[in-house]
């Protein structure tokens, strides 16, 4: 299963005043795999905390599949909508992974055989199972990565939002990832600064800025526009090259 | 990182102790350890009666005799302060090797070596024989608040992390010429350890945003379900029960 992202009009500021969602805008289609792009500060995370009820927006609406984003929802918000954080230390908090994996289902109230089957399907969807009796401090940038997404995947979730997925992952863990996230077949929501990252996963891409949505399209189309990637301060890596019919 | 304080404490094997429910191993350690406390220190019989059961469980659980006295070093600071007392108790004294030592003090040295030793030798196969996270759901178990048992829980997973980031902050001070040799230099580690504190309220915070995520309420899930069986909690209760008479023994004896 996977559901719409619908956001309307949604302000945000935070306790000290300071304005951090504008007015953002978004529909994200069941199945869409969308990037958010953007320099730091743009309010990208704090939009993906609105997406689950962490944070509630001071005006307008988030609606996931046809239940808005409101407390009397969150335990079902919650299960629909499957979030990765950035630090996958601050994702694994128990002392083994498969409490962590194990930490979601339970919430929702699954016990005994049926819990510990969650547990080996999403441990085996990120090709995982031999992480499961590992304490999380030992293990690799990409296994801990990867044992982040099997937590919220055992959720079985309608929806996945990634915040810098590929931050503290070397060449084959990143591959892994990439592997692993086209393969299922979700929406998903993915904040990142890694822009080739954006093009291989992602057919759209929307540029936020200074809280608001600024762009949003096609993810090739907008990497090759100079000027766009300049405005927001994004920029391709060093050598790295577009091929295709925009650029000519 | 490093190999991770939780597995220092821990010897990997597949004992009969190792793999007794952790909440009957905590009441029998404790049962035991208590015993021993209570014991009067006059009946020297009762402490070599706990010394069989000591050594025998730690041959049960296979750790080794040299694993256990490596960390009864643990106790060391205890030992060389009972070794004094014989020196400065005042009162009756007796003549060991041409020094007059006091008789209440060589009672009072005997008292604190056989209960530190003995006493420490039982938690130590305790921890030997179960993982550190075993041992918190055995005190969940046991009805340990929960409180308790999350903060205890979430300091074991962190305080590695935290450690490294201490590491890598003094890595940096370093760096730039740190190096402290005077009271007033010690300014920036203060500093130092604020930014940590600052650091580990943001981590609590962000990791509070994790759980909620996942739908978290306020209260832990109980995710591992399995109990102390009838025969384990026998077990554990019949070394409870045999150090109870010992200690009752002994108090009636002396």
């Amino acid at each position: 299963m996977s559901a719409q992202v619908r956001v309307a009009g949604v302000e945000f500021s935070y306790p000290d005043g300071r304005a951090a969602l504008r007015g953002v805008d978004l529909v994200v289609e069941s199945g869409e795999r969308v990037a958010i792009l953007g320099p730091n500060g743009a309010g990208k995370t704090t939009l993906a905390l609105h997406l689950n009820g962490i944070y509630q927006p001071s005006s307008g609406t988030v609606t996931i599949g046809d239940l808005q984003v409101v407390e009397a929802n969150f335990s079902e918000i919650r299960r629909r909508v499957g979030m990765v954080f950035q630090d996958s230390n601050d994702q694994l908090f128990m002392p083994k992974v498969r409490d962590d994996v194990a930490f979601g289902p339970a919430n929702l109230g699954v016990t005994g055989a049926e819990l510990e089957q969650r547990v080996q399907s999403a441990l085996a969807a990120v090709g995982g199972e031999a992480l499961a009796d590992r304490p999380a401090h030992h293990l690799s940038g990409g296994e801990r990565r990867r044992a982040a997404l099997a937590t919220v995947l055992a959720m079985d979730p309608d929806v996945l939002v990634f915040d810098e997925p590929s931050s503290d992952l070397d060449g084959a863990g990143r591959r892994e990832l990439v592997s692993a996230l086209s393969s299922l077949g979700l929406t998903q929501i993915v904040i990142t600064h890694d822009l080739p990252l954006a093009l291989e996963l992602c057919p759209r891409a929307v540029i936020m800025r200074e809280g608001r949505i600024v762009a949003d399209g096609e993810t090739r189309a907008m990497l090759v526009d100079a000027t766009l990637l300049a405005e927001n301060r994004l920029e391709l890596p060093f050598g790295f090259q577009l091929g295709g019919p925009l650029e000519g | 990182m490093g190999t991770g304080h939780s597995h220092a404490l821990y010897v990997h094997e597949h004992s009969p102790l190792h793999q007794l429910a952790p909440e009957a191993k905590i009441v029998a350690a404790f049962g035991l350890v208590v015993a021993i406390a209570v014991t009067p220190r006059q009946a020297v019989w009762a402490f070599a009666g706990y010394a069989v059961i000591a050594a025998g469980l730690v041959a049960m659980s296979r750790v080794g005799f040299r694993f256990v006295a490596i960390r009864l070093l643990a106790v060391a600071p205890f030992v060389v302060f009972a070794l004094f007392i014989p020196f400065i108790a005042t009162g009756e004294t007796v003549e060991v090797w041409g020094m007059q030592l006091s008789v209440e003090g060589l009672w009072g040295m005997w008292n604190i070596l056989a209960k530190a030793v003995l006493g420490a030798s039982v938690s130590i196969v305790l921890t030997a024989t179960t993982e550190i996270p075993e041992i918190i759901r055995g005190m969940g178990v046991l009805r340990v608040p929960v409180l308790f048992t999350s903060i205890a829980m979430f300091m074991v997973r962190y305080l590695e992390l935290i450690a490294d980031e201490l590491r890598r902050t003094r890595l940096a001070m370093t760096s730039r010429g740190y190096a402290p040799r005077w009271l007033s230099q010690a300014a920036p580690i203060a500093s130092a350890a604020g930014a940590l504190f600052v650091r580990s309220y943001e981590r609590g915070e962000r990791v509070h945003a994790a759980m909620l995520s996942r739908g978290f309420t306020g209260t832990m899930p109980s995710i591992d379900d399995r109990r102390a069986t009838s025969s384990e909690w026998a077990a554990a209760l019949s070394l409870v029960a045999l150090a109870a008479f010992v200690a009752i023994a002994a108090a009636m004896t002396s």
